[in-house]
């Protein structure tokens, strides 16, 4: 995979769970600017889905193929789907739930460089 | 707002999230393992299966209110803490009967120890929400 585009997500995904756990601790609930947030950290999980699928198909998919494609696709909803269980909640408690979501981006795209790196088919 | 608090808010938001990440995490895995190479180890794959049923029935019993709701909850969550705890032994001390890893192989290692805490604080949410139907809400 793009190591940029990689570190990309990484870092933005970090920055978020960082940015929404600071208003965890001063009991902020979910309002609009973590919504915005959470929209330009899966902007960039799109592009990260988007460069896997076409090196998939020049460079040959990994040797996991069906793993990494799971990890794509969990990868895709993890965010909008947390953002959706977190508005719902207007206290504390839904920020942390994109605390939760924006910590697994990271660990799905960590394991998918450890598919990507262990060779092609 | 007065007394037991609902099971999806407050803390509780929060666990169902976690338990839904398992959800997904556990059942893409299974999906996978059962779909790809099944015949390699058939007992780790079907296991695998069975803790993602249980981590979905868990998710979806824990986000909706009723009594009803709560009593699959608990059934579920005390399954969960039965398999993490017997799957986390025998594969702790001999992984031959499991030559695959699912999500309770030892103890959840593999996701953090995450899967051994959950059920534990699933039970303490249930019980601290015990009173949430018998209030009418």
């Amino acid at each position: 995979m793009i190591a940029v585009v990689d570190w990309a997500v990484i870092v933005a995904s970090l920055a978020y769970a960082a940015w929404a756990l600071v208003a965890v601790v001063r009991n902020r609930p979910p309002r609009e600017p973590y919504v915005i947030g959470a929209g330009v950290v899966e902007l960039l999980i799109v592009v990260q889905a988007v460069v896997a699928v076409v090196l998939m198909i020049t460079d040959g998919a990994p040797e996991e193929t069906a793993t990494f494609i799971g990890y794509v696709l969990m990868n895709l909803i993890i965010v909008p789907l947390g953002l959706f269980w977190a508005l719902a909640e207007k206290s504390r408690w839904g920020t942390s739930v994109l605390v939760v979501a924006a910590l697994v981006v990271p660990v799905l795209v960590v394991r998918m460089q450890q598919l990507w790196e262990a060779g092609a088919a | 707002m007065s007394g037991t608090p609902r099971r999806s808010s407050g803390p509780g938001r929060l666990l169902i999230a976690v338990y839904a990440v398992f959800a997904l995490a556990a059942s893409a895995r299974a999906g996978v393992q059962i779909a790809t190479k099944f015949d390699e180890a058939p007992v780790a794959y079907l296991l695998s299966a069975f803790a993602a049923l249980v981590y979905i029935v868990a998710t979806v019993a824990l986000a909706r209110p009723g009594a009803t709701a709560r009593r699959v909850a608990l059934t579920a969550v005390t399954v969960e803490l039965i398999g993490v705890l017997t799957v986390g032994a025998i594969t702790a001390f001999d992984p031959g009967d499991f030559p695959d890893d699912t999500v309770w192989s030892v103890f959840g290692r593999g996701y953090g120890f995450v899967p051994l805490v959950l059920p534990v604080l699933g039970l303490l949410w249930l019980r601290r929400t015990r009173d949430a139907e018998d209030a009418g809400r």
